[in-house]
């Protein structure tokens, strides 16, 4: 059944995406040529103007610039111009270093407020103001204080994982069993002990679901990070296309994008998988 | 011309001595017997130049000059004209001969034609020439240029005529000191309206309309405010004025977001390539000759490498005297359109460099002139600037205008600079000029700016 199932799931996905694509050709196709221009005048013109063709590009036109694109990834036309594999390493090293930076920070201080209610309700104040601001609000603040503009990118992803995982790290702590705390201090155990080998182990999973919560914001906010401080990265490359109104390069990068998020994703998921224990 | 001059010696001609180690024509001579030889270092020598061509400048009559050095000396004099001149800063920008304390240099750059002469400087070679690694760095905004070259992430960095003004005046953030050695281009921007204004060409229907900009501190703000004004409309009450960067304003326009702009080009061309709008004026009609863009650096950076300033400089003059020329322009629009630069089509770039051009609503006009480039950085173009600024409210209180242009606008400077190139700079760092039929007196600021009816009330 369920290998049916999946196959079903399968031809599904695939006539979705064919009618995906079907109505996007379609969509794009060019308008009526624009009619009495002088030739002089029409070769002044873009192809929106003259052909009347859609700004929107087709799933072909797509289609063959992103194998252009995946042929040679790693080019290096100067500092304004890099293949598209450079630009996703930059963006994952920047997300990478300003997502470790929070876990280093956030995961020792949600156990101290998970553990401890007295500091839990005298930091949950800032928490709670700090926590809904968007990240991008740091950025000028964080271009001048840090003076330099590739800190200030990593600083804005360390500020907006924070969150989730203090968040989900102080609660998963604050919800291990009471039995099983009682258990261990009635064998005497020490606190360093207690949190390393109970705690840790019981709110893994949901320290985990935080993480994983962070990285996909992480990864959502790089690119607006990158379009405002420009440079390297993907989202200097969304930008530099905008500038260029290259839609179907947007679009290259906008897949792109969600197929990296979706790596991100699944490798943290994979590792929330083998913490998890069955109750 | 003696231009070993020393000017501060009271007892003395100046431009009497040939060579300028002597008190007269006389002792010269009886020198000259004894074999005169220039035994100062170069530098000496430069700041010596630099000293006497300021000190001639402030007392172009010989009796009053020995009048004052007699009254205050020599040394008090010297101390005075630092303050008032950067007399060390000048001099050791003007030591050209030495080698650039940094050769590896960082240049921020918006992508637009206004910064042809910075752009094109890497694939032309013109910082090469001059012994320079220069990097040009594509960046996303007025504001972020002006933080990264105030964080020293950028040696120096392209920027709207009026920012180091501003940043040097310290509106909208502390002030740092900033300095222009050049203009990149005059002329080249352009007023492009959505295509269904156009039967609606005359300003006085344009109440209630969207107009984008692409900076507070612009020329773009200023003509555009000015060119409202002069007909009627109250930019600050009758219209929406909103600061929009560059790349997004054809996207807005098409998407009816906006009803035009003022900016700079390839972007009012692109907006015609692309069928968004179409062109209503050239900034060159609302204002011919008019400053767009600046080159500018710190006064940290040219203080901490006056020889890597110069060289910079001259390789912006050289680039800009090589733009200026009309049969250079196609080679230029080919070597700035890569992703790397500007990131345009060629054609877009071609009709906006050679000045024929479609004009969105089918014609073919030609200019050659819709975009110019002249390095000279004329005072009076910063005090007309500050005079706008107090117009719309930017600038409070009363200016120092002269003073504030002298600081930040370093026309004699680049003057001298462009002498030794070989160029022939102007006489003088005030010109009058006329905006829309209305002349501009330099010495005059308060008086012209007392003559606008439309203003911000303060």
């Amino acid at each position: 059944m369920s290998t049916s199932l999946r196959l079903r799931a399968a031809i599904v996905s695939i006539v979705l995406f064919v009618a995906f694509l079907g109505i996007w050709q379609l969509a794009t196709r060019s308008g009526a040529a624009a009619t009495n221009m002088s030739p002089e005048y029409a070769k002044l013109m873009g192809a929106t103007a003259t052909q009347g063709a859609s700004a929107m590009p087709g799933p072909i036109e797509v289609g063959a610039k992103l194998w252009e694109h995946l042929r040679r990834p790693f080019y290096d036309n100067g500092p304004n111009d890099k293949g598209l594999g450079i630009q996703l390493g930059y963006s994952i090293a920047r997300v990478g270093l300003g997502y470790l930076l929070a876990v280093v920070i956030a995961i020792p201080l949600g156990f101290l407020i998970g553990m401890s209610p007295l500091i839990s309700r005298a930091l949950d104040p800032f928490i709670q103001i700090l926590k809904p601001i968007s990240p991008l609000a740091w950025m000028p603040l964080a271009l001048y204080t840090i003076k330099d503009s590739g800190l200030s990118a990593i600083f804005v992803i360390f500020i907006c994982s924070v969150w989730p995982m203090l968040i989900n790290t102080a609660f998963g702590v604050a919800s291990v069993r009471k039995e099983w705390i009682n258990v261990a201090r009635t064998l005497e155990v020490g606190t360093f002990r207690r949190a390393f080998t109970v705690i840790l182990p019981a709110a893994a999973p949901t320290i985990l679901t935080g993480m994983r919560i962070s990285i996909g914001i992480a990864w959502l906010v790089i690119v607006a990070a990158e379009m405002l401080v420009g440079g390297t990265g993907i989202g200097y490359f969304v930008w530099n296309e905008w500038n260029n109104l290259s839609i179907t390069n947007v679009i290259i990068a906008i897949l792109l994008i969600g197929l990296v998020g979706m790596l991100l994703d699944q490798v943290l998921a994979r590792v929330t998988r083998l913490v998890t224990f069955p109750e | 011309m003696a231009i070993f001059d020393d000017p501060f010696d009271a007892g003395r001609d100046l431009a009497a001595c040939a060579c300028g180690q002597h008190r007269s024509a006389a002792e010269h001579d009886r020198a000259l017997q004894l074999r005169c030889e220039a035994a100062d270092s170069e530098e000496k020598r430069y700041e010596r130049m630099v000293a006497s061509a300021v000190m001639r400048a402030v007392f172009p009559q010989d009796s009053a000059r020995r009048v004052f050095l007699k009254t205050v000396g020599a040394s008090t004099a010297l101390a005075v004209l630092s303050q008032v001149f950067p007399l060390k800063t000048a001099t050791e920008a003007f030591a050209d001969t030495g080698t650039p304390e940094k050769k590896d240099l960082k240049v921020g750059f918006i992508p637009i034609t206004c910064a042809t002469p910075i752009i094109m400087g890497a694939p032309l070679g013109f910082y090469a020439k001059h012994g320079l690694n220069v990097e040009v760095v594509k960046t996303a905004g007025w504001a972020v240029i002006r933080d990264k070259t105030i964080n020293k992430e950028y040696d120096a960095s392209h920027m709207l005529a009026p920012m180091p003004i501003a940043i040097s005046m310290g509106l909208g953030a502390q002030p740092i000191p900033f300095a222009v050695p050049a203009i990149e281009n005059i002329n080249g921007q352009g007023i492009t309206l959505a295509i269904k204004h156009k039967d609606r060409r005359d300003p006085k229907d344009w109440k209630g309309m969207k107009f984008a900009i692409p900076f507070d501190y612009s020329m773009h703000n200023y003509l555009l405010r000015y060119y409202l004004a002069e007909h009627g409309i109250d930019p600050d009450t009758d219209v929406q004025l909103r600061s929009v960067p560059p790349p997004e304003m054809v996207a807005n326009l098409r998407a009816d977001n906006i009803d035009g702009f003022l900016a700079p080009d390839n972007i009012c061309q692109r907006a015609i390539y692309d069928g968004a709008g179409f062109l209503h004026v050239l900034s060159k009609e609302i204002w011919d000759g008019h400053p767009c863009c600046s080159f500018a650096a710190s006064r940290d950076f040219i203080a901490a490498a006056p020889n890597s300033f110069a060289a910079l400089t001259r390789a912006i003059v050289d680039a800009t005297a090589y733009a200026s020329k009309a049969e250079n322009r196609k080679q230029i629009a080919e070597a700035i359109a890569p992703a790397n630069y500007i990131n345009a089509p060629v054609t877009v770039l071609e009709q906006v460099l050679t000045g024929t051009y479609a004009d969105g609503l089918g014609g073919i006009k030609t200019d050659p002139k819709r975009v110019d480039f002249d390095p000279f950085p004329w005072q009076s173009f910063a005090v007309w600037m500050l005079t706008q600024m107090k117009r719309w409210g930017q600038i409070k209180g009363d200016v120092d205008y002269k003073a504030v242009a002298e600081q930040v606008y370093l026309a004699t400077d680049t003057g001298k600079l462009m002498q030794e190139m070989g160029l022939t700079p102007p006489a003088g760092a005030y010109k009058s000029f006329s905006v829309m039929g209305k002349t501009f007196d330099p010495d005059k600021p308060d008086d012209y700016l007392a003559g606008f009816k439309i203003r911000k009330a303060s």
